[in-house]
């Protein structure tokens, strides 16, 4: 049986390529709606995929497990489930043990087993590793070691679902009309290099980080190597897995703002930080000389998101499309306007992201409003 | 005794054209040339001829050429004609065989073998003439976080990165000693490396004071015989740099004969006029890595952590694990310079025997380097052998954050590659400091040619990374899945770190 890796990347290229449409919706005031709308509005860019990849990831959804990490598991075969299931009982304590529900005459195809844990960390085994670490270490684990088991989703109270189809079949598959969340990440594929493998599907996952992604980073290479150097295995070589772990590293590691994360991501030109005030000037020189290979070249547009922070990001010269919108509470990100239009055809205000320009809505507990972070 | 060393190279001269005005005679530093007034003729002297081009270039009417010398010994595919000439040489004179410029042989360069990669439908090329194109590079230790506060809605930077060298590309001019240079060579690097914002490297014979202005585009070197090094050198300059080795002659000093120590030299180098000045091969205070560690601190003592340092060896068997002791050493810069690296005068068996081709030294540091984590601790510079822009960008690929150039920029000021520089007598004015040949060189018009050059290289390595849609050099440092080898072994690839094209 083949390895996660292996089956990721068949043809062992350079790394996984392929293009997209994306599409998140949140309610900044944490009200939790149903999946008809980011559903409908997903399906509405059906040209951007081509029934090789969709998924979805909904924040808030499993608030009776609120505190305990979510794993949904993807198997190919019963011995990786026996091996994975060792390695769950062996570190954590499970709470619930589940088949995902899911409706088999859902038009996907070859959909794999799915299962779910609602789990902890054993605490006499965390050592020195807080229990963040500890979950990323596991996961790894079964999705190196096991053979035919992937951890597709990792975080608390927030699930990925997400297969071989078009958005809209996978979402009927996963019965996502019996969810309800505060936050919802679309994704639908057109892969070039990996048909058939479920787990290649977006979003990609690790805890409570979702990141879906449209385009093809050129800098792979060095970002994946600059990664490597902070342990992170990129199994899956995609350039998802690479921004997720970048926004691990940034975010959770090393405590760096999200607004300033974003600026690593797609930084300024040397001639606009030639332009600005001293401080600034000192800030963003810092930043490009010590986070250079974390530079994401080449087209790209993503939305990431986490528990109650949206944010949507274009390459520094947006070779990809990225629209953003308001509508009272609500902020909408998409590839296209008219996906938006389709779920809100009236909205407060819709404008187009420069290049390099994150759009970071957090939930109004945290602040009172959907943030525009300009240059 | 009489010599059984035959010319090398055959001068020949179109009477017909030849105006007998006596330019070549006057042009070759190597008296290969004189007029016979009885007949009115320019007469040639096959054997003291260089093949340095000098005569041709000058001849007004194109009336000389220069040829190999056609009578070949008998084919041997063992006793090739440049070991039967060396044994003859050798036979003659009994010492050990001087020569100039860096290894000729073939094989030892994999520039050629590896490819670049270009963006095709799933990933667009970017035009360099209608977006920009980055290439601004940052030579010294990086740390592997920021530290941030956040003060109210803004955030107030912690950190405070340690000195860097500022490079407007990642190109600087390697080191070439005064002395074995001459002072217009000296002065036009580096008024090239000011105007174009890169840097030069003073090698090992330290700095004339009128050069001191541009010190803000300078490296100074601090080498075995410490030649030209106190307080005000080591001040003027941009970074300081620990010559340890050097890819011509690994292992060994060097001789800079006494008749190239003129007044100027002998002031720079403070040494007499006259004598020799002898480079020991080891540094006498470096005998270890722990030795290194203290020299590099005393000289960022010495410069109150105002600069960074760097520390260059020459690219040997074990080169990863020895800049793995450099940067845990301190150094903020270590600079590599491989197998073909250049020199003024090596011996020959070192120069072409000794040492390994960077493109390995460099994929085995890089990877080292990342595997111990401490890659961003140390910027990396190549050298030896950098003949293109091609080679520039495949060099950043394989991981260097720059290189130093260093026969590039003498052929682009009238180099020929005659491999004679240990003879004292360049006829292009660079490698001698006779006034004679040395104000051949206008240090001027060398500037042009030099920034001229910086910025053709520079042009096409922006062409060369939109084309791969990179519009940062960032990007493409280390990103060596942009490259692919042909015509390498498994083992080839793997110590490159490149698949094979194709795969
Ligand atoms: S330089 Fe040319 S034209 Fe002048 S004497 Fe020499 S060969 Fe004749
Ligand atoms: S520097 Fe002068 S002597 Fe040396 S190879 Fe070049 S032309 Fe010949």
């Amino acid at each position: 049986m083949k390895t996660a890796m292996e089956l990721n990347n068949r043809y062992n290229d350079d790394k996984v390529n392929d293009a997209c449409g994306l599409f998140g919706m949140m309610d900044l005031s944490g009200r939790r709606f149903g999946a008809e709308e980011p559903v409908k509005a997903i399906a509405n860019m059906h040209e951007r995929s081509n029934g090789l990849g969709g998924g979805f990831a909904a924040y808030g959804i499993y608030p009776e497990f609120r505190n305990d990490y979510a794993l949904h598991v993807m198997y190919l075969n019963q011995e990786s489930k026996e091996k994975s299931e060792a390695i769950i009982s062996n570190n954590f304590d499970v709470l619930r043990s589940e088949k995902i529900p899911v409706d088999y005459s859902a038009h996907v195809i070859r959909p794999p087993l799915m299962w779910r844990y609602f789990v902890h960390p054993k605490q006499n085994l965390l050592s020195t590793l807080t229990s963040d670490d500890f979950v990323v270490e596991q996961v790894m684990r079964i999705n190196m070691e096991t053979c035919g088991a992937y951890v597709f989703s990792s975080g608390k109270n927030m699930g990925v679902f997400k297969g071989v189809g078009f958005p809209e079949d996978i979402a009927a598959f996963f019965r996502l009309n019996d969810y309800e969340g505060y936050m919802w990440i679309c994704h639908g594929r057109f892969p070039t290099n990996t048909p058939g493998w479920w787990g290649g599907a977006h979003p990609f996952n690790i805890l409570d980080w979702t990141v879906v992604h449209n385009g093809e980073l050129s800098s792979y290479g060095i970002n994946r190597r600059y990664l490597e150097m902070f342990n992170y295995n990129c199994t899956m070589q995609t350039d998802t897995e690479v921004l997720a772990y970048t926004l691990d590293l940034l975010r959770r590691k090393q405590g760096i703002p999200l607004s300033v994360v974003t600026k690593i991501l797609a930084p300024p030109l040397w001639e606009e930080i030639a332009d600005m005030n001293p401080t600034q000037k000192r800030l963003y020189t810092t930043l490009r000389m010590s986070y250079g290979s974390l530079l994401m070249n080449g087209p790209f547009s993503i939305i990431a998101a986490h528990q109650g922070e949206m944010m949507g990001l274009t390459d520094r010269i947006k070779l990809r499309p990225l629209t953003a919108a308001t509508l009272d509470n609500m902020l909408f990100l998409s590839s296209e306007e008219s996906a938006i239009r389709l779920v809100a055809p009236v909205l407060d205000r819709v404008w187009s992201p420069l290049g390099g320009e994150p759009v970071v809505g957090r939930l109004k507990s945290d602040t009172e409003r959907i943030e525009v972070i300009a240059h | 005794m009489k010599s059984f060393l035959e010319s090398e190279f055959t001068v020949v001269r179109d009477e017909e054209r030849c105006i007998r005005c006596k330019v070549c005679v006057n042009q070759c530093a190597y008296e290969t040339h004189c007029y016979d007034a009885e007949d009115d003729r320019i007469l040639s002297k096959d054997e003291n001829c260089v093949n340095c081009h000098r005569c041709v270039i000058f001849c007004p009417t194109h009336a000389i050429r220069i040829e190999q010398n056609v009578t070949g010994y008998t084919q041997n595919s063992n006793w090739s004609r440049e070991a039967i000439v060396a044994l003859k040489k050798q036979a003659e004179y009994g010492g050990i065989l001087i020569t100039g410029m860096g290894c000729d042989k073939p094989n030892f360069t994999y520039w050629d073998r590896l490819l670049l990669d270009a963006s095709q439908v799933t990933n667009p090329s970017i035009d360099p003439l209608r977006e920009p194109m980055e290439i601004k590079t940052f030579l010294g230790s990086k740390p592997d976080r920021i530290e941030l506060e956040e003060v109210d809605d803004d955030v107030v930077l912690q950190t405070k990165l340690s000195p860097q060298l500022v490079c407007e590309a990642p190109i600087l001019f390697s080191a070439l000693s005064y002395g074995a240079v001459s002072f217009n060579v000296h002065t036009a690097l580096a008024k090239a490396a000011t105007e174009f914002g890169t840097y030069m490297n003073t090698g090992e014979g330290g700095l004339d004071e009128r050069l001191y202005k541009y010190g803000d585009h300078i490296i100074v070197q601090v080498a075995s015989g410490r030649f030209g090094v106190h307080p005000g050198y080591l001040d003027v300059g941009a970074a300081v740099e620990i010559k340890i080795g050097q890819g011509a002659k690994p292992g060994i000093g060097g001789h800079l004969p006494g008749e190239k120590v003129t007044e100027d030299i002998s002031r720079t180098r403070m040494i007499p006029v006259g004598t020799d000045a002898l480079s020991p091969a080891p540094q006498h205070d470096i005998y270890s890595i722990e030795d290194l560690r203290q020299l590099i601190y005393a000289l960022k003592e010495a410069t109150d952590y105002t600069k960074p340092i760097s520390v260059k060896i020459a690219a040997v068997h074990n080169s990863a694990a020895i800049a793995s002791g450099m940067v845990r050493a301190g150094a903020d810069i270590i600079a590599i310079d491989g197998v073909r690296g250049a020199t003024g005068s090596a011996p020959k068996v070192i120069r072409d025997n000794v040492g390994i081709p960077i493109e390995l030294a460099l994929a085995s540091v890089d990877q080292r380097l990342r595997d111990e984590g401490i890659r961003n601790h140390a910027s990396v510079i190549v050298a030896g052998g950098i003949k293109s822009s091609a080679d520039v960008i495949k060099a950043i690929a394989l991981g260097a954050d720059a290189v130093y150039v260093g026969t590039a920029a003498l052929v682009a000021m009238g180099c020929t590659l005659c491999q004679k520089c240990h003879t004292g007598k360049c006829p292009w004015g660079i490698a001698t400091s006779d006034p004679w040949l040395t104000k051949r060189l206008n240090p001027d018009i060398a500037t042009r040619r030099l920034t001229n050059l910086l910025r053709a290289w520079s042009l096409e390595i922006k062409e060369m990374m939109g084309g791969m849609g990179i519009n940062a050099v960032e990007s493409l440092r280390g990103n060596r899945m942009r490259l692919r080898g042909v015509g390498l072994t498994d083992t080839e690839l793997k110590i490159l770190g490149v698949k094979m094209a194709g795969d």
